[in-house]
């Protein structure tokens, strides 16, 4: 705060101190025109950067926009797989951040015209930003697994973005034999939602368990560890022994190489399998728009400053969510919901010149063994010296000792956890 | 005389620059919360309590206890700062409460207790069995309004506010209390156990409907 103090000292006498000053009680007129913020991508991420804006700073013209009338939430998504949840309960429309006052446009942006300032849209629209916050979500490297194509995912669903896909895997489920083989291939690092592939193991297990008791489920991973471990094998171990085999990455050669989705085979280096349902999700990266725009590296990843999710490539555009490397966090709803709004205070502290507070970070997330039986992993971040980690300050796990009461908590509290999260975003 | 004039300006525009931090730095913090508490601290979940309409005392006595976990630490924290000398706080149990309270330093939980202290009470909508808070209304006055004053509404003595509040929430809570995984106040102890003993365990789920049915 005094290092805040002095540099606004610094500032003084100059104009732009009070223009900025003055802009907290009428920006308009002093800045002479309106600013315009563009978000792309009605996510986790972008509802929250567009409506913390707006509610920041009512002034501000935000522009959302998001291809799809309405959203389903991939948190949540694998109760629709195992069979406790309706895929309609994960569906959410946009009319509440209309009420706040942001501009949602469902279209589809195609293309960042960087030096005009502009986003371009497949139906023709143009939308000019004084700041552009990209929140794209993931696109699959669907050269990776040989085979796997759009044609091939209809067949071995990935389900890793919520909608049909978690609907299909659903029904194929359903449709099994008792006594059939469910592959589920977890995806190179990093990726969406690291603990998803291996809650969804339980998910699936559950419903087998109860309806075809003699079907296996075999986890061909490619890595060799993955997030809250301990705690989903000491769950695996306990409500559905002998159901699931993990092969970790070493054993498999970094999990499924090839499918042939017209005969159900799934590959790696050493084996081929014929199960009866295979959920193959294929490696990641940026979402398209990020891709096409040349905000992402080498990686698929956009590297990003990390106090303000400005990206460290395009100046003026930030990227958020899943697509942003946000180092030390992991690509959650919870984080990109935590990113969007450190996001919005950066953006509003350069639209109104003002000094952004020190940024800090949360992530929640939940995993449902089963429906009396939810895990957890939780961290409170800040923004390391160096700024080159988003480092964590506190947190970790649920207990390994846990007691039944706690892990059935758990359960209630990610219910209640998903219905604030859901509201944060959508109301 | 140019120089008064930016001198004055200057004074009153760093005045309004750091009120403008000081909320900015408050939004910071507190934005984190509403993402599990709900806007304002109004929560839509029924496992996760409202925050409005508590006293900075009580806020932060409970942050404090998650953080620092036992007794011990806790009342050194406590008497080691004036700011808080009269804060009563006794160790509590939580699922993630504790990993995500230790993340804050003690200031930073000073300016977030400060800005839930300010939301007022929120009723939250629920099933109410109207019979059963007939009932739990009794009990309500016959054991806890000595402290819960107004129906569970006032917060008067940095007590929890009652009214409104969830009744899942409420129901783990009273659990804690009772099987010691939660500590709470002497008097409390005393009128909480001679409850269960004379009108049964049921007791408190009437409390919990009667709560819920309050309206501020």
């Amino acid at each position: 705060m005094r290092n805040l103090r002095r540099r606004h000292f610094i500032k003084f006498g100059s104009a732009s101190l009070i223009a900025s000053a003055s802009a907290i009680s009428m920006p308009t007129i002093v800045l002479g025109a309106v600013r315009k913020v563009v978000v792309i991508g009605g996510g986790a991420g972008g509802t929250i950067a567009a409506k913390y804006l707006k509610k920041s700073d009512p002034l501000i013209e935000v522009t959302l926009i998001e291809s799809n009338k309405t959203y389903n939430t991939c948190f949540m998504s694998n109760e629709v797989i195992g069979g406790g949840r309706k895929i309609e309960s994960l569906n959410h429309g946009y009319d509440g951040l209309k009420n706040r006052g942001v501009n949602v446009v469902h279209d589809t942006a195609s293309a960042i015209d960087i030096d005009r300032n502009t986003v371009l849209t497949t139906s023709g629209d143009r939308f000019e930003y004084d700041r552009l916050i990209v929140s794209p979500g993931i696109s699959f490297k669907m050269d990776d697994i040989d085979g796997y194509d759009s044609v091939a995912a209809e067949v071995m669903p990935h389900a890793w973005k919520a909608g049909a896909q978690t609907s299909l895997l659903r029904k194929q489920l359903l449709a099994m034999d008792d006594g059939g083989l469910v592959i589920l291939a977890p995806p190179a690092n990093p990726f969406r939602c690291p603990p998803g592939p291996y809650e969804r193991v339980c998910q699936i297990a559950h419903y087998l368990k109860r309806y075809k008791p003699r079907s296996k489920i075999l986890v061909i991973d490619s890595n060799d560890k993955f997030s809250k471990q301990a705690l989903f094998m000491q769950g695996w171990e306990a409500r559905y022994k002998g159901m699931i085999d993990w092969i970790p990455g070493t054993e498999t050669g970094g999990g499924v190489t090839s499918v042939d989705s017209a005969k159900m085979v799934v590959s790696t280096d050493f084996d081929d399998f014929n199960p009866d349902v295979a959920n193959i999700i294929p490696p990641q990266q940026a979402g398209d728009i990020a891709l096409l725009s040349g905000l992402s590296d080498s990686s698929g990843w956009c590297p990003v400053h990390l106090g303000t999710f400005e990206s460290k490539i395009h100046k003026g555009i930030h990227i958020i969510g899943d697509a942003s490397m946000a180092n030390g966090m992991p690509k959650s709803a919870y984080a990109a919901n935590s990113q969007a709004k450190v996001c919005a205070a950066a953006v509003l502290a350069s639209l109104n010149e003002t000094e952004m507070p020190e940024p800090s970070y949360v992530n929640t997330c939940y995993s449902l063994v089963a429906p009396d039986y939810g895990i957890s992993i939780a961290a409170v971040y800040r923004l390391s010296e160096d700024q080159s980690e988003i480092k964590s300050m506190s947190g970790g796990l649920t207990a390994i000792d846990a007691s039944a009461d706690t892990l059935q908590r758990e359960v209630q509290y990610a219910y209640s956890w998903y219905d604030n999260i859901v509201a944060d975003m959508f109301t | 005389m140019r120089l008064l004039v930016h001198l004055i300006l200057f004074s009153s525009l760093s005045f309004a620059l750091f009120t403008l931090n000081a909320s900015s730095q408050s939004e910071m913090l507190t934005d984190t919360c509403v993402t599990c508490h709900g806007e304002n601290g109004n929560s839509l979940g029924p496992a996760i309590p409202n925050l409005g309409g508590m006293t900075r005392n009580y806020l932060l006595g409970a942050m404090l206890a998650f953080k620092y976990g036992e007794n011990v630490q806790l009342n050194a924290a406590i008497e080691s700062d004036q700011d808080l000398e009269d804060v009563e706080a006794f160790a509590r149990n939580s699922t993630i409460m504790a990993r995500i309270a230790k993340g804050y330093s003690d200031d930073e939980i000073k300016i977030i207790a400060d800005h839930f202290s300010e939301q007022e009470l929120f009723v939250s909508q629920q099933e109410v069995n109207l019979i059963k808070a007939k009932s739990g209304e009794k009990l309500h006055e016959k054991y806890c309004a000595n402290c819960h004053e107004d129906r569970g509404t006032s917060s008067e003595g940095d007590t929890g506010v009652l009214a409104g509040q969830w009744r899942p929430y409420f129901l783990w809570t009273m659990a804690d209390y009772l099987d010691g995984s939660r500590e709470m106040p002497k008097k409390m102890k005393i009128k909480l156990k001679k409850m269960v003993k004379v009108s049964g365990i049921e007791s408190l789920d009437l409390l919990a409907n009667y709560y819920a049915s309050v309206r501020p």
